[in-house]
């Protein structure tokens, strides 16, 4: 909302200046989000009259100006426009001046001729023809041309933003949607008047009528619509004559953000802006019958807007129609087939309150907010409407625009009930926290229009937000200022903070990824079906049951992820694609599975995912070991997973703990990392998270350190290449009588020397008894018994 | 004799003390003081001497004996310090080469923001709270007394999963204030971060998913007083002692009287620059007294209990802890981004 402060003095004066002004407003709930001055850029310009001109004798177009700007002698100024006279008034931007866009003007030479600034047109001012509705489009802004500022009587050297009224201060405010009756001049200015301890002066429009006719016989007004339509107000105006409204009106406009169009338009949009009240004229030819009727649109009606649109509509639609079809679009926009022309001469005035929902629905349905749209939408006040049709039609009689015919057509489906509240001062201190007498309570109320008697609140007809003791508050509070509260801590019962064993656990896991050298990364939790694909998801895989969103920004977020891999995937390639030597990335992110009831299971996965020169199946796989480690789960174990499509057939692994499934890992398949564009290995590993909080570990308990030292043993077992190492690694741990504390994997070995299908496992074996020092003996019959049970099992041969 | 005692004595502590080398002092000692050794020589002419002379010889022979032994050990200590000086001259290193350093790897920078803030809460009594992401309209607009028609309702603003707008992705993180009215005991103090979704195209401040964080508290005697005090606290601690806050009026529909709080701009300090353009205050949350009706629906009598809540856009928070110029960073996962922080 654009508020003009000319306009607000009008109301009620303020002379804050623009920054207190702002503070002020903003700390008693009208937020300013900026203040913008008219022609600020605007410098050194004054008004000039020409007092000769003569040709360039060097130029065909060019003319040599001698112009008075209000100094000893004129100066010259050559121009290159073919509409200056002499005797004119014209903008003069002298040496060193601005103009907007950042344009500086200085003294310089035109092929030979001093020039000592510039003529200006309208448009070098910051304006448009719409501002200027009698001066030519291209050429000098001739000052007399237009009848008001002629009637001013403007001198040489008069400043010229004062001159042509360009200097109003514009203020721009975000309206909350609560508040619709302050998305008008007297709206704001009721508030402003409250914030400064003034009083509003607010003027009762009146009409003299007595225009030709009868309005009953004129013009007749159904509203079948009545649910939407609560009240339908209208008036009417004959013999209007067409033209350009008068200048205090255009500048209240402009400064308004409203384009000035004629006067009947401009008076419609300038009871808006000050009222709060849409309004919209018709013209009475084009009004079928004379009849007016508010009802739904039928479904398949279409309707040629104001803007030249086609819309089509349907029963949802309210439409202004007359006998035969629709004129207008309800509290959005009229139509083409009824719009105020040059040669109207009949005017319906309509002041109408639509219901809001309907409104806003239409407005989106059909992609067309407007102003008067996204005021209705959010409700208006029902008694607005006659004052506002009555303030037209003053207008119109103020600026001898028409004949207003006296009476008015006021259809009323709803009879609002004045609501009342009963005053809880207690309680209202009790919410604040503050000490406010019940007298300043009821000082704040009366002066924003609330009727106060005795501990009974009436609300104000334009306050449908209040509606509860609360709302009350809210008010006094406001105006008793939110920054006097005091600020002070909670009392009451101590309640124990923390954070819960899942919350420690997302935590810890954070800190061991990062430990390792991983960064997080965060990701949306909507992808593109496609996605399955380019992982080969197989077509029957469960996974592909996403929940669809309905109304889907674009395809790329139209499904909730089952998985987190095509999530993960993307980052990856991303960062290979910025030529990103290697990334170790890790995310705790949500996947989304539909329950019955509509609702959906939202479990957690860790993922990790990598690439780079130095990283391998083994190197993603230690940081797997690490996590676990980390959780101290017991009975981990990784089982070779071959027909997993998303991954390398003979380099993916699913993941034990006691047993228990909680996770995969592996090289992602090259034609998946294909698909994403990348000839790198990937690697990629999903833990679930409530997998990982069931496998947590116990507490760790102290064990004793041993008394007595261990014997190391290395052995080299020769066996067929597709024995595993965990097998072997099982079968050792077995086989031994309890001396064996560790076995540990140091080397593998398969080439040259040995027999083909053959490799070379070696293990380095630590035994300790607990209660003597080993002899050698016992430590190589314990050996023995392991290299005998390894060649039982695996047919094994010492090397 | 007593004269050969001293010349072996000169002769000795003059070799010793040329040696450079312990194998040198070894054959020294051999040369003097070992069985075939020169003072062994003359102590075996002892014999030879008058019983007066013998114990005045014998006393001077021990103590040359002794000097000549203490002597050796104090020279081989002195070459043994030269040559471990020598070694560790020589094993000096250009201590301005780069470590060999563990990769470390680094938190999301709203994480980091988020962790801040949570620790802060929990300090002070509050627990946190996880909640669903698809969530039923009725949580997410009714219960919070955004009704039927609310504009933040339409199928333009909103993610919904059914023709019938039950369903939907939460927009907000409010709907945990009623999960939390209705499975916590009173008192409640709760604060629920997560992610929300709202139907906005991607660019440098907008994208369709984001991050709030939700705090509040229910008791009874709770004031607006408090939500300012405690609200101040937390600034305190988020931007520093002393930091200044003020507090505005605004709209929510389930909190009555709303606000929303600014922090004095620290870039210019209230003046006014282009960080906080030009106003001197920076927005940081909404909050206000939770609406009377809010805990009726929810089954708690707002004539005993009163509470208050706020909610913070996350990903506003961390850009301005971190000066991140561009939202769209957040979600880019660029790891020479993740890596500042």
């Amino acid at each position: 909302m654009l508020l003009s402060r000319k306009w607000l003095n009008e109301f009620v004066p303020v002379d804050a200046n623009d920054r207190d002004f702002a503070e002020d407003m903003t700390l008693s709930g009208s937020k300013v989000e900026v203040t913008e001055i008219e022609g600020e850029e605007i410098s050194n310009v004054v008004v000039g009259r020409v007092v000769e001109i003569k040709r360039h004798e060097n130029s065909d177009h060019m003319w040599i100006c001698q112009v008075d700007v209000g100094e000893e002698a004129p100066v010259q100024i050559v121009t290159g426009a073919q509409n200056v006279s002499q005797g004119d008034l014209v903008p003069v931007a002298k040496h060193n001046s601005t103009l907007p866009g950042g344009i500086h003007i200085k003294k310089g030479k035109l092929r030979g001729e001093v020039s000592n600034g510039m003529l200006c047109s309208y448009k070098e001012l910051g304006m448009t023809d719409n501002d200027w509705p009698y001066s030519i489009v291209d050429g000098i802004f001739l000052l007399d041309s237009d009848p008001d500022l002629k009637a001013k009587g403007l001198k040489p050297g008069d400043e010229i933003r004062a001159a042509i009224g360009l200097d109003d201060h514009v203020v721009e405010f975000e309206i909350t949607p609560n508040r619709p009756d302050c998305l008008s001049v007297i709206g704001l200015a009721r508030e402003a008047a409250v914030t400064y301890g003034k009083k509003i002066s607010l003027h009762e429009p009146v009409v003299k009528g007595g225009g030709p006719g009868n309005l009953s016989e004129l013009l007749d007004v159904e509203t079948p619509a009545t649910d939407l339509c609560p009240r339908y107000t209208a008036r009417m105006v004959r013999n209007v004559k067409i033209g350009p409204s008068p200048k205090w009106m255009r500048d209240r406009l402009r400064a308004s953000g409203v384009r000035p169009i004629n006067n009947i338009v401009d008076i419609t949009n300038y009871v808006m802006l000050e009222y709060g009240q849409p309004m919209h004229a018709f013209d009475y030819r084009y009004v079928k019958g004379g009849k007016i009727v508010v009802r739904r649109a039928e479904d398949g009606e279409t309707l040629t807007t104001l803007d030249g649109n086609v819309r089509n509509l349907n029963s949802s639609m309210l439409v202004i129609a007359d006998e035969t079809r629709a004129v207008g679009l309800a509290g959005i926009m009229g139509g083409e087939n009824s719009e105020i022309v040059e040669d109207t001469v009949d005017v319906v005035f309509e002041s109408a309150n639509f219901n809001g929902t309907c409104i806003r629905r239409t407005a989106l349905a059909l992609g067309m907010r407007t102003e008067a749209s996204a005021k209705f939408e959010k409700g208006l006040d029902i008694l607005n409407t006659l004052p506002a049709v009555n303030r037209a039609c003053e207008l119109v009689e103020m600026l001898g625009a028409g004949e207003v015919l006296d009476g008015v057509i006021d259809i009323l489906n709803f009879v609002p009930q004045p609501k009342q509240l009963a005053l809880r001062p207690e309680k209202i201190n009790e919410l604040l926290g503050t000490d406010i007498d019940t007298p300043e309570m009821c000082r704040i109320l009366t002066e924003l229009g609330f009727g106060v008697e005795g501990e009974t609140i009436t609300v104000p007809s334009w306050r449908g937000d209040v509606e509860h003791y609360s709302d009350l508050a809210e008010e006094v509070a406001r105006f008793y200022g939110y920054n006097q509260i005091p600020t002070t801590s909670m009392k009451g019962v101590t309640t124990r903070g923390g954070y819960s064993p899942e919350q420690l656990l997302e935590r810890s896991l954070g800190n061991v990824c990062r430990g390792m050298g991983y960064d997080e990364i965060i990701t949306y939790s909507f992808i593109s079906p496609t996605y399955y694909d380019k992982i080969r998801l197989p077509e029957d895989s469960p996974l592909r049951k996403s929940m669809k969103i309905m109304n889907p920004l674009g395809e790329d977020t139209s499904i909730m992820r089952t998985t987190v891999m095509p999530s993960m995937l993307e980052i990856l390639t991303r960062n290979y694609n910025y030529r990103n030597k290697s990334a170790h990335l890790y995310e705790l992110g949500r996947t989304y599975f539909e329950r019955e009831d509509g609702m959906a299971d939202e479990p957690k996965l860790l993922s990790l995912g990598v690439y780079g020169p130095d990283e391998s199946f083994f190197t993603l796989k230690g940081a797997v070991e690490t996590v676990l480690e980390s959780i101290r789960a017991e009975d981990v174990t990784y089982e070779a997973e071959k027909t997993n499509p998303s991954y390398h057939p003979g380099r993916c692994a699913k993941v034990y703990v006691k047993g228990q499934e909680v996770g995969i890992l592996g090289q992602i398949h090259p034609l998946v990392a294909a698909n994403y564009g990348v000839d790198a290995e990937l690697y990629y590993a999903e833990l679930r998270f409530d997998a990982l909080f069931a496998s947590r570990g116990a507490d760790p308990e102290y064990t004793p350190l041993p008394k007595f030292p261990a014997v190391t043993r290395d052995i080299a077992v020769l066996v067929d290449v597709p024995v595993t190492v965990g097998a072997l690694e099982a079968c050792i741990r077995s086989a031994a009588k309890g001396l064996l504390k560790d076995v540990t994997l140091f080397d593998i070995y398969q080439g040259a020397n040995l027999p083909s299908g053959k490799k070379s496992v070696a293990f380095n074996l630590v035994l300790r008894a607990d209660d003597r020092s080993l002899t050698a003996q016992e430590a190589d019959d314990e050996v023995k018994v392991v290299l005998e049970r390894l060649e039982k099992d695996f047919g094994a041969t010492l090397r | 004799m007593k004269e050969q005692l001293e010349k072996i004595k000169q002769e000795a502590l003059e070799a010793l003390s040329a040696a450079k080398e312990s194998v040198d002092l070894e054959s020294l000692r051999v040369k003097y003081l070992g069985k075939k050794g020169e003072l062994t020589a003359v102590l075996k002419q002892m014999g030879k001497l008058s019983a007066e002379e013998r114990p005045v010889i014998g006393q001077l022979a021990n103590e040359v004996r002794e000097k000549l032994t203490a002597e050796i050990e104090a020279q081989k200590k002195k070459i043994e310090e030269i040559k471990l000086e020598a070694r560790l001259e020589a094993e000096a290193v250009d201590v301005t080469i780069p470590g060999q350093a563990k990769k470390m790897g680094h938190q999301h920078p709203m994480y980091i923001a988020l962790d801040e803030i949570k620790d802060i809460f929990v300090g002070m009594g509050f627990t946190i709270l996880d909640g669903p992401e698809v969530e039923l309209a009725n949580y997410n607009f009714d219960r919070l007394n955004a009704e039927e028609g609310h504009p933040s309702r339409d199928w333009s603003d909103t993610f919904y999963f059914d023709k019938d707008s039950r369903v939907m992705l939460r927009s907000q993180t409010s709907p945990m204030q009623v999960h939390a009215m209705e499975t916590k005991p009173l008192p409640i103090r709760i604060l629920a971060p997560g992610r929300v979704y709202r139907k906005d195209e991607v660019d440098a401040t907008h994208s369709p998913m984001f991050h709030q964080v939700e705090g509040m508290v229910i008791d009874k005697n709770i004031t607006m007083a408090d939500l300012k005090g405690t609200l101040n606290a937390v600034m305190e601690q988020l931007y520093g002692e002393g930091t200044k806050t003020r507090f505005r009026p605004h709209h929510f529909p389930f909190t009555e009287p709303s606000c929303e709080m600014d922090v004095q701009c620290h870039k210019c300090g209230g003046v006014g620059c282009p960080t906080c353009k030009g106003e001197g205050w920076i927005e940081v949350l909404g909050a206000g007294m939770i609406h009377p009706k809010v805990l009726e629906m929810s089954g708690i009598d707002p004539e005993v209990y009163s509470g208050w809540a706020f909610g913070m856009g996350l990903e506003r928070m961390a850009m301005r802890r971190f000066k991140i110029a561009d939202l769209r960073l957040i979600f880019e996962n660029d790891v020479r981004f993740l890596e500042q922080f």
